[in-house]
């Protein structure tokens, strides 16, 4: 099959949630049903929910955010795109800012840490706009059915 | 979506802290603020019980992690109970699983403890 023609056909999710720590939850869920869409595994959409849930955190955690977290899932034949993004000013690139304290810093980063380790590709971008965080986990052979 | 905390007294000068449900940035402030009670009351030795957490993200481990830091300034030490493989999982990828003690069981995590 041919791998352009099916990444034309694509099913896309857009969700906008308050940045506010009781809608992590809904972000993360409707993350994992898309990743559940594309069949990864168990452990797989595991690693989704959790990344966006950080991705999420950070955008809250930091004085800056703006009033809605916008989170979109692009349902690919071999990957799951997930856009993370905030109305404020910064979010996850935040995470080290250097008034942060000791611990504060560490903790932010360590979600910055679990987003990077579980997906397979992580960008960020940082605009007067607000944060753009562009995330992609790849169907594994071992799973693609 | 919630967290529920149960907080009980061991033998010993210890208590276990039983964790249900999902601790994200939401939730993680109770589980924070019931440690947090028990160790302004002077228990240094916990055991945290995690067997029925089906979720935990860095906010949740940054809570266990204040704790045993605070527990240490005294000389005490918390020890896990954890038997979901992707909560263990999330311990082994942040290094976590060199910082506290896990065990399988509440009995193995209460003798490493004293």
């Amino acid at each position: 099959m041919n791998p352009v023609v099916e990444h034309s056909h694509k099913e896309l999710v857009e969700l906008r949630v308050p940045s506010r720590p009781e809608w992590v939850a809904l972000a993360r869920l409707a993350a994992a049903t898309v990743a559940n869409r594309l069949r990864f595994s168990i452990e797989e959409i595991e690693d989704v929910k959790l990344a966006v849930a950080e991705a999420c955190t950070a955008v809250i955690q930091h004085e800056a955010h703006g009033e809605f977290i916008d989170v979109t899932c692009e349902a690919l034949a071999d990957l799951l795109r997930i856009r993370v993004r905030d109305s404020g000013r910064q979010g996850v690139a935040r995470a080290q800012a250097p008034n942060m304290n000791f611990d504060e810093a560490r903790i932010a980063g360590l979600g910055v840490f679990l987003i990077r380790t579980l997906m397979d590709e992580v960008s960020y971008d940082v605009s007067p706009q607000g944060t753009d965080l562009l995330m992609v986990k790849r169907l594994t052979a071992a799973t693609d059915h | 979506m919630d967290i529920k905390v149960n907080v009980r007294e061991a033998p010993g000068d210890c208590y276990v802290v039983d964790l249900s449900g999902e601790i994200d940035v939401y939730t993680s402030p109770k589980v924070k603020d019931a440690i947090g009670e028990l160790i302004d009351r002077g228990v240094y030795f916990l055991v945290i019980n995690l067997e029925k957490v089906r979720y935990i993200d860095s906010t949740g481990l940054g809570v266990l992690i204040g704790g045993l830091k605070r527990v240490r300034e005294h000389g005490g030490s918390v020890n896990l109970v954890c038997t979901n493989p992707q909560i263990k999982k999330i311990f082994d990828i942040t290094g976590l699983v060199k910082i506290f003690g896990i065990f399988e069981s509440e009995d193995a995590a209460m003798k490493a403890l004293v």
